[in-house]
């Protein structure tokens, strides 16, 4: 990673979320903190992989980032501009080169806007293309380059399969001509063969368009795939960055571990070998995240010293930096893990609420 | 005998002014007690409309269509009337669903909901109830199941939640249990303590599990055959290790292809099955995968291929299958079933291999399996 042409930038970045109570009086009960002090780079023409757990906060980061979720605090730098201060109009303008694809394509698409409409209406709010033709033309090479028919363009989302809709979703990014894109779970709500399909797609047009991407998932798999450098999440922080072959080679932080000791691999051999590390109970609320790191719930190498009280910084080890107080001793095996035992962590106060609770928004739940 | 024998299952939906769709077209599996049986595929392939007629839960409406048979302990559970089939769901055989929030019932206690089941199959009633029902949520790893029995389904996590519905599903220790996508709600450190409470619970008490999913990965670590759907259709039958070795069917081995590998490097293209799941051949045209099929040969299309059955004790549907290296099709193949099976004929299931007759082949490789 060479340090001279970063694209995107976060410092510190924070996003909480208020919690309110009461009907008469609105008062502010607390926060739900779903991103809390993040820091990451994204190279220019690089893929950032974002994976971590339903509510961890990678999708509230992703949003953040683009400033659909104001932040609460920190800073992001986009090709050297700072956007949380900038003023609305300018940041508008900023749009049209960083664009997002988003989960569902059935949702995010409108059902009463033809696909034409779809693809020439950012294109109209920015201004790009002289008249009707030149636009018609930016549209039509669009869709070659997502693979879709020409005759496409007079049709509606619901006649297109997962797969073409998804195709649409890429290509209203696309035809603004961006320079960063932010894949929000691309492609967790298609088949495995149309996975493939798309996961390819955004590989060639990573290829011949230089394009950035920040992908967020929650399957490593495909993270690992298509990322050269993948970020672990939990409970709104980084825990652990490294390229990609070495995340899956030498995982650092125990949470790490766990997750990718979690993912069944389509090969018996494997896993018939492979030792789970079976992580107890759920995880805890981003409102009252524990103290100290906040793995160290459940966390099998919790040591009875820092791990409570201290929150590990993100520290470079090699070329991962790895957010735990004894990543060092657990890899060279002088740490052993213990049995935790499940605890149910709530909110202070009365028992968890539906909008509290810690996962409201499963990944898969759509399938 | 096996435990639960499916043959030739097929469920229609009719509607009036639109196309009859056939959901599951002829579908025959097998399921011993004790074994775990997976039946994978896509969206659409009737993965899951094979369990819900096999439960005899598809909603009772005009124009559905159950045909075939699927024999539980010497009892065909599609021929049984409303009463009985009650008797058995949830003491002999029992499922769990999906999406653990839909499946359970948002306004009454998690403790009421599993002394339900007790009560209607083992007579129990009030502290003896709420006890055993304590020891079941204790069992399957719910922390505090006192004080869980009195919540709400919507105070639970996903993964507390499918726990209880697993608690409920082994409540009557049934001799099947069907589970449809269990895990695929769930996250992945979820997903991974729900697949060992599953396994556990299958090697304590000998039931059989049947698991319908889309996850290969999920398949690899739990079942020891698996049947892979297509559109309606049983393409592929075998043990774990062939079919994840040497896939015959080009639709399986275009799925293990196209799935992104934790343990694979960067940059490494996926190959994907070209085309999507809408474009389908109807099965009496031929192959419904033809229009995908990279294999695809003039055979293909006119009539349905036939089921061949091979030395190995596995299965597949299709005339041009992968081939295994060192092995002739034709030397393989030990007997073909036809595709519309008439009464008697030959199930559509793999039987156990007797080693090849050929010279030249020792016997057939089997899988080791340790418990």
């Amino acid at each position: 990673m060479s340090d001279n042409d970063i694209l995107v930038e976060v410092r510190d970045l924070k996003v909480h979320f208020p919690i309110r109570r009461g009907v008469l009086f609105d008062r502010t009960v607390g926060h739900v903190k779903a991103v809390d002090g993040v820091d990451l780079s994204i190279p220019r023409g690089k893929t950032y992989g974002l994976v971590g757990e339903s509510g961890c906060g990678k999708s509230t980061l992703g949003r953040a980032l683009l400033q659909l979720n104001p932040p609460t605090s920190g800073e992001v730098k986009f090709d050297g501009v700072e956007l949380t201060t900038l003023p609305a109009g300018k940041l508008r303008t900023m749009r049209r080169r960083m664009q997002m694809i988003f989960q569902d394509p059935m949702s995010s698409l409108d059902p009463r806007q033809n696909v034409e409409s779809i693809l020439t209406e950012g294109l109209q709010t920015h201004g790009i293309g002289a008249n009707r033709d030149d636009r018609r033309r930016i549209i039509g090479e669009t869709l070659d380059a997502v693979g879709l028919p020409r005759w496409a363009l007079s049709r509606y989302p619901h006649e297109f399969s997962g797969g073409q809709r998804q195709r649409i979703g890429i290509a209203r990014a696309l035809v603004l001509g961006p320079e960063l894109i932010v894949a929000d779970e691309p492609v967790s709500a298609l088949d495995v063969s149309i996975q493939a399909q798309v996961v390819n797609l955004l590989d060639e047009l990573q290829d011949s368009l230089g394009l950035t991407y920040l992908v967020i998932a929650h399957d490593l798999a495909v993270v690992r795939h298509i990322s050269d450098v993948v970020g672990v999440m939990y409970l709104g922080a980084l825990v652990e960055e490294a390229p990609s072959d070495r995340l899956y080679t030498e995982p650092l932080h125990p949470y790490t571990r766990a997750l990718m000791s979690a993912v069944p691999v389509p090969d018996p051999d494997v896993e018939d070998r492979r030792e789970r590390i079976l992580l107890a109970g759920d995880l805890p609320s981003p409102a009252n995240p524990p103290s100290g790191c906040r793995f160290h719930t459940r966390c099998p190498w919790a040591q009875p010293t820092r791990c409570a009280d201290e929150r590990p910084e993100l520290r470079s080890i090699g070329a991962s930096r790895v957010a735990c107080h004894w990543a060092e001793q657990i890899a060279a095996g002088e740490l052993r893990p213990h049995e935790v035992t499940a605890k149910i962590t709530r909110p202070e106060g009365e028992g968890e609420e539906p909008g509290v609770v810690s996962a409201p928004s499963e990944p898969g739940s759509y399938v | 005998m096996a435990l639960l024998e499916v043959d030739d299952l097929s469920v229609t939906f009719a509607r009036r002014g639109q196309r009859t769709v056939h959901a599951v077209d002829g579908v025959s599996f097998s399921v011993d007690a004790g074994e775990v049986v997976g039946l994978v595929g896509e969206s659409g392939c009737g993965k899951s409309v094979t369990s819900l007629a096999i439960m005899g839960l598809l909603p009772k409406q005009p124009g559905l269509r159950v045909g075939g048979k699927a024999v539980f302990d010497g009892t065909d559970l599609l021929q049984l009337d409303d009463r009985s089939r009650r008797d058995i769901r949830g003491r002999d055989v029992a499922m769990i669903f999906q999406d653990p929030l839909s499946s359970l019932n948002p306004v009454i206690p998690i403790g009421l909901q599993v002394t339900e089941v007790l009560a209607r199959h083992r007579g129990m009633r009030g502290e003896a109830a709420t006890r055993e029902a304590a020891d079941l949520l204790d069992r399957v790893g719910i922390p505090d199941p006192r004080r869980r029995l009195k919540e709400y389904p919507h105070q639970l996590s996903g993964g507390m939640r499918q726990r209880a519905l697993i608690a409920m599903a082994v409540a009557c220790q049934p001799r099947l249990l069907i589970a449809d996508e269990p895990t695929t709600a769930l996250d992945v450190t979820i997903q991974a303590q729900i697949l060992e409470l599953l396994k556990d619970l299958v090697r304590d008490s000998g039931t059989a599990l049947v698991m319908i999913t889309h996850d290969l990965g999920v398949v690899a670590g739990m079942c020891e055959t698996i049947n892979v759907l297509y559109a309606g259709r049983v393409v592929e039958t075998a043990t774990r290790r062939p079919l994840f070795r040497q896939p015959r069917h080009p639709y399986t081995e275009g799925l293990l292809g196209s799935v992104p590998r934790l343990d694979a490097g960067r940059g490494e293209r996926l190959n994907p099955i070209p085309g999507s799941v809408r474009d389908v051949l109807p099965w009496p045209d031929g192959c419904a995968f033809a229009p995908r099929c990279t294999r695809r040969v003039d055979a293909c299309v006119g009539e349905p291929p036939e089921l061949v059955l091979t030395h190995d004790a596995r299965s597949y549907r299709c005339v041009n299958p992968v081939p295994v290296p060192g092995l002739t099709p034709e030397a393989d193949t030990r007997a073909t079933a036809p595709t519309t099976a008439e009464p008697g004929a030959v199930p559509a299931q793999a039987e156990p291999a007797d080693p090849p007759a050929v010279p030249g082949f020792g016997p057939a490789p089997r899988e080791e399996e340790t418990p």
